[in-house]
């Protein structure tokens, strides 16, 4: 009955808005909940974007396919990535009135737009922005369903000076929003475990690193992290190989895509250690709902799941799974999410009061012939022994 | 801070150097577009890219994969080369054909002239963004970095303090160099170097003295286009990366090195270029390299305020030596 009723409601306002001219291709015209993803599916870093909505495309097309009661549209509003893009398709997303958000993905983005989600009262659930500042605002319509840069940077920190034992390490990053956050904490915790430690950054416009290359060389440092996206990280990694630096390279999440690979040449990126709050997707995975995520992701795009594909997914199922329980205003939504407890592809998902993620854990990945392989548990892996 | 500029001086002398030869050759097509006609040609750094896509265009048609060694690789890198040249020379006098002859035909001022500058660079970026890249480079996706095959080695030939001096640096360096020693031999010896040595001092007389402006100003715009064509390949064997708006950075670079040594001015482009790479280089040492640009620009406003027409003076025709 109460679905009904709420429906009706919906409908009865969106009846409402396309009287006074607003356009109702806004999906929740039909009396469906429409989800929106706000993030890249342009520009230099966009591939990670288009993982997320293509996880969340399959996640709805799946639930649209059996036929349900409240049919659910996903909705794209392309940032670009970009900070300065991204309020302007914010403002859309909530002048369409959607019902909740999947993104944004970066960091940065999420600074410029969470606040307006929160003022608009839009439950939000960034499948992959890790800048630990995003979660002392103190909003209630934030999540993310990933553990922050705090806990990622502690432990690259602990992977350069104990697993791979560097007693010089030089951090470099892209002077972005979360990469200067995450490579500050690594910075840090580097310093406090008794290790010498530089720090230099690159310009992400600029295609010239030579006298950041050049400052690592005569640094002698004997492993590197650099915090960043794979574009830039990419061409750095390559220039720096190029210079004849052997030392360690360790990035992080927002690297953590083959387009490094691609960018920096196979040779180049070979060893190339990366962390991340995700998992990979074992694709000889025993779960069968794992199993059944990358075929079908596979059958549907004609690609592999890439980085946050599966973060996608899972953020999209738990929207669908409140709109199953018949929760679907976003104040309905948001109370709904206090209460999950959802065992998703990607990993479990409960929200902490302030939205962020109840589940600790940072895995490891490496380069190697030109592939990206799963390393494991970064706590536990040692890939200089393997 | 200043521990890193002298433990990385020689390695960023070389960075310098190499980057720098790469700003002078843009920095001429500035500089003698500017020598004769006055305009500040903006869409100069899609001049560079239609370059680096000239080259890119032989890597694809061709099949190349290298690297390559001896014969082989002569012959790819004078191919890519000529490529780039052609590629870049011939859109920069179709450019001068389109976007600026109409409107000295009319007599417009020169502020139009500058306007449909900046409307033919961004024509041009937007142009290779939505159509040329996605369907020919890009596989449909035309805003992103198109990663080149390598197509030599990069062997480091010798060590000078804390420099590896790299087969690639060196070449790009030696080529660049004799490439404007050629150019220069071109404008101070021959007739058609008269003729636009003649239109940069005085296009009126220069008329009554019978040189054909019209002639003149397609070889400006020819010769400047094929120089940013090298710098383009040079780019590409380099950086080994090229995208829609590479121009964009590289071209505002490029143009300051023409005002650092004194638009109009051949060999200040040369100075200009490398001054600009080194300063760069070395001030990203000292502050840090996101303090780069500020240095670079800031050394640039105090050398204009002690030399207001820039290291070598202004003007194609003077500062002969």
């Amino acid at each position: 009955m109460k679905l009904t009723g709420v429906v009706s409601v919906s409908a009865a306002l969106a009846l409402g808005a396309s009287a006074c001219g607003k356009s109702s291709d806004s999906g929740s015209g039909s009396g469906g909940v429409t989800i929106a993803f706000v993030g890249a599916q342009t520009g230099d870093n966009a591939q990670l974007g288009i993982n997320i909505s293509n996880g969340a495309k399959l996640a709805i097309d799946q639930y649209n396919a059996t036929n349900p009661k409240t049919k659910v549209t996903l909705k794209l509003y392309d940032t670009k990535g970009d900070p300065a893009v991204a309020p302007g398709q914010a403002q859309k997303a909530i002048q369409d009135k959607v019902n909740a958000i999947i993104g944004p993905p970066f960091s940065g983005e999420s600074k410029a737009v969470d606040g307006n989600f929160e003022e608009a009262q839009i439950p939000n659930i960034s499948p992959s922005a890790t800048a630990a500042a995003l979660g002392k605002n103190g909003w209630k319509y934030w999540h993310r369903v990933i553990s922050n840069d705090d806990v990622q940077g502690a432990v690259d920190g602990d992977v350069l000076t104990k697993t791979l034992a560097a007693k010089n390490v030089f951090v470099v990053d892209d002077n972005q929003e979360y990469s200067v956050g995450l490579a500050d904490t690594v910075f840090n915790a580097v310093k406090t475990a008794g290790a010498t430690v530089a720090r230099d950054k690159i310009d992400p416009k600029a295609t010239d690193y030579s006298s950041t290359v050049n400052k690592v060389k005569s640094s002698g440092a004997t492993a590197l992290f650099y915090g960043g996206y794979y574009a830039e990280g990419g061409k750095f990694l390559k220039q720096l190989r190029d210079s004849g630096y052997k030392g360690q390279f360790l990035s992080d999440d927002g690297a953590l895509d083959a387009g490094l690979i691609k960018a920096a040449g196979a040779n180049q990126a070979n060893g190339a250690l990366l962390s991340c709050a995700c998992q990979s997707i074992n694709p000889t995975a025993s779960n069968p709902a794992v199993k059944k995520f990358i075929d079908d992701y596979k059958a549907k795009f004609g690609q592999d799941q890439g980085t946050y594909s599966a973060e996608g997914f899972d953020v999209a199922n738990i929207y669908l799974n409140a709109v199953k329980a018949g929760k679907t205003t976003p104040q309905e939504i948001n109370d709904y999410l206090k209460t999950v407890n959802y065992q998703g592809v990607s990993k479990p998902i409960q929200f902490q009061a302030n939205g962020e993620i109840s589940a600790k854990q940072i895995f490891l990945f490496e380069v190697k012939g030109g592939q990206l392989n799963f390393l494991g548990d970064a706590t536990k892996v040692n890939p200089t022994k393997s | 801070m200043l521990h890193d500029f002298t433990s990385t001086f020689w390695a960023n002398t070389v960075d310098g150097l190499t980057v720098g030869a790469i700003y002078a050759l843009v920095a001429l097509g500035y500089t003698m577009v500017y020598g004769v006609l006055r305009l500040i040609n903006f869409a100069h750094s899609e001049i560079f890219m239609i370059g680096t896509f000239g080259s890119l265009t032989v890597i694809q048609v061709f099949g190349l994969h290298g690297p390559y060694g001896g014969f082989a690789l002569f012959g790819a890198l004078l191919l890519c080369l000529v490529a780039a040249m052609v590629a870049a020379g011939g859109s920069a006098v179709v450019l001068e054909f389109v976007a600026y002859r109409p409107l000295r035909k009319k007599g417009s001022s020169r502020l139009a002239a500058l306007i449909s500058a900046i409307g033919a660079s961004l024509f041009l970026q937007e142009l290779f963004a939505t159509l040329v890249i996605p369907n020919t480079f890009g596989n449909g996706r035309g805003r992103d970095y198109i990663g080149v095959t390598r197509l030599m080695n990069k062997d480091t030939w010798f060590h000078f303090g804390s420099a590896d001096v790299r087969n690639d640096k060196v070449l790009i360096f030696v080529a660049a160099v004799v490439m404007m020693i050629a150019l220069d031999r071109f404008v101070n010896g021959t007739k058609l170097g008269r003729g636009i040595r003649a239109t940069a001092q005085d296009p009126e007389t220069a008329v009554l003295l019978g040189v054909n402006i019209n002639q003149v100003v397609v070889v400006t715009f020819l010769v400047g286009g094929i120089m940013a064509g090298a710098a383009g390949f040079f780019w590409v064997l380099f950086y080994e990366v090229t995208k829609f708006n590479i121009g964009f950075i590289l071209g505002i670079k490029a143009f300051t090195a023409a005002v650092l040594g004194g638009i109009g001015n051949l060999r200040g482009a040369l100075v200009g270029g490398f001054v600009l790479g080194l300063l760069e280089n070395y001030g990203g040492a000292i502050f840090g390299s996101e303090w780069k640009d500020v240095i670079a620009f800031t050394m640039l406003v105090v050398i204009l305020m002690f030399r207001p027409t820039g290291i070598l003076g202004e003007s194609l025709q003077q500062a002969r030596a």
